[in-house]
């Protein structure tokens, strides 16, 4: 049996930040990550983020995940690649495969920051090859540098489906149309406006009927909805597509925080089901911890915001900070998020990170 | 149209920003203009204007406001512009003809001299456009910024160019 102080399962922007936090603060961190390089999908965003000036704004998510890996290598955070978590116990041990090995790893604090996985969507046609998710689609382009067809239609216009878009349209790709069934955009507007200034028109209130094709999707059906989400039958329109990318939303991938015991609530704002945390990320299992898209779909951003104030409650938990040093870091970190979660997109947010966080406090 | 339904700013959506420069102060020579029109949390162009003519305060998710006299339509803040909504229009450039520097993150680039087709901001060939000036040096970190020459009157309408693949 292994032993560490703090284990982080996911090296993604939360996972990063909480272990640079953690580390720096005089804590042994174990990070885990079942890929074979951390970052989690920070290597895959070409683009520019946004933000504020003194944390990242302006620059791509790639050049990100190399500042933060540079950072956890400068601080002596341990790094275990090419393991899964398969398991975790009432004793705060974590079960681990590597290389085909079990290993069973103690730790006195485990920050789970799994992140999230895709949301599919079911129509006629969808399993045929062709019928991608926005993810694998970014990795394909931005990693792999393969482009996985010609033409494309995307369906769902939050600010996946138009990030990734434009990025076809950087790879070389032609997009046919974003396609929403909501009757508004999802996504930010100046992402929306970047794909409409190429000439690739969204429709709104407009979702997929069919996929069409031999062995692999050479049409696309798309058909208008009604005020109450109906189909209108006769408003459907062929698009000559050889693939159909898939972005309708996230959901936290919470098996682990399941397993631990961790109470959820359903907070369709947050994704689905979340683990009850406190303004320390804490879980209602004392000592479990949750950060980043786990404890609901958010942005990098603010996942990287996350994983830092869990970094230092945890630092400060094992005593490595003192409570008024805790106290003066946490402060800064939450006003960051805080001034994040402003505004209409993140005002809904913080509404729903607000009321599980009073659950957090209750427990 | 609107930019919530169909992701264009409509001519009203647009005369509201607090980023766009008055009819008077676009006569008088190149200004930018901020197509910034959702509180989002994102602030980078107020510091990137060396003249301290881009305002976004406290919370971060305010509208950045312009404060047209101070613009100096240096084009700085272009590149800076995670959502690549700001342009620089000189409407003095010529008799004709006004310039446009917009934000361009496709390859080819296009080369000085060249004619391309401009496209206003629902992606459609309003008019031919001649590239004046192409800048992408490393700390606009692949975001070039391409000026163009249009004839006047459509100098608040072409938003994009398409370069032909070669």
């Amino acid at each position: 049996m292994r032993e560490t102080e703090l284990a982080i399962v996911g090296a993604g922007p939360a996972g990063l930040s909480a272990a640079i936090e953690a580390a720096s603060a005089g804590v042994q961190v174990t990070l885990i990550d079942e890929n074979q390089k951390p970052g989690g999908q920070l290597f895959k965003q070409i683009h520019k983020f946004f933000g504020s000036k003194e944390h990242y704004a302006a620059v791509r998510g790639f050049d990100i995940g190399a500042k933060l890996l540079d950072e956890v290598k400068r601080c002596g955070v341990e790094v275990m690649l090419d393991s899964v978590v398969w398991g975790i116990f009432s004793d705060h041990t974590l079960g681990i495969i590597h290389d085909q090995k079990n290993i069973r790893l103690k730790a006195d604090k485990i920050l789970l920051a799994t992140g999230a996985m895709e949301n599919a969507l079911a129509f006629p046609g969808w399993t045929l090859p062709g019928v991608m998710g926005a993810g694998a689609i970014q990795t394909l382009i931005n990693i792999h540098r393969v482009l996985p067809g010609k033409r494309v239609i995307m369906i769902g216009s939050g600010n996946v489906g138009l990030i990734v878009s434009y990025q076809l349209l950087q790879a070389g790709a032609q997009v046919v149309a974003v396609l929403e069934a909501a009757p508004k955009i999802g996504g930010y507007g100046v992402h929306a406006s970047k794909l409409r200034r190429c000439g690739v028109p969204i429709l709104t209130s407009t979702t997929i009927k069919e996929a069409r094709g031999k062995g692999k999707v050479e049409k696309a059906i798309a058909i208008k909805l009604d005020q109450d989400w109906r189909e209108i039958p006769g408003t459907e329109r062929e698009y000559d597509v050889d693939v159909i990318c898939l972005a309708v939303g996230l959901t936290p991938l919470s098996e682990l925080a399941w397993m631990a015991g961790c109470r959820f609530e359903y907070v369709p704002e947050l994704g689905g089901h979340v683990p009850i945390h406190d303004s320390n990320m804490e879980t209602t299992v004392p000592g479990i911890y949750v950060a980043g898209d786990l404890s609901g779909i958010e942005e990098a951003s603010t996942a990287m915001e996350e994983g830092k104030l869990a970094g230092i409650a945890i630092a400060e938990a094992l005593g490595y900070l003192s409570p008024e040093e805790a106290k003066n870091r946490k402060e800064a970190v939450s006003r960051r998020l805080d001034s994040f979660r402003t505004g209409p997109f993140g005002e809904a947010v913080k509404k729903a990170k607000e009321r599980l966080q009073r659950q957090g406090e209750a427990k | 149209m609107t930019l919530e339904k169909d992701g264009v700013l409509s001519p009203e959506e647009l005369a509201e920003l607090p980023g766009m420069p008055s009819k008077e102060r676009l006569e008088q020579g190149a200004v930018a203009v901020i197509e910034c029109a959702q509180e989002i949390p994102c602030n980078p162009c107020e510091k990137a204007c060396p003249s301290g003519a881009i305002r976004v305060g406290e919370p971060i998710t305010n509208l950045p406001t312009l404060i047209e006299d101070k613009c100096t339509g240096c084009g700085l803040c272009i590149p800076l512009c995670p959502g690549l909504a700001i342009f620089v229009v000189d409407m003095t450039y010529s008799d004709q003809e006004a310039t446009v520097q917009l934000p361009y993150e496709f390859l080819p680039l296009p080369k000085r001299g060249e004619t391309v087709k401009a496209l206003d901001r629902e992606g459609r060939v309003v008019c031919p456009a001649r590239v004046v000036k192409v800048l992408n040096p490393k700390g606009f970190d692949h975001t070039a910024v391409i000026t163009i020459a249009v004839p006047k009157d459509q100098a608040m309408n072409v938003r994009n160019i398409a370069v032909d693949r070669r």
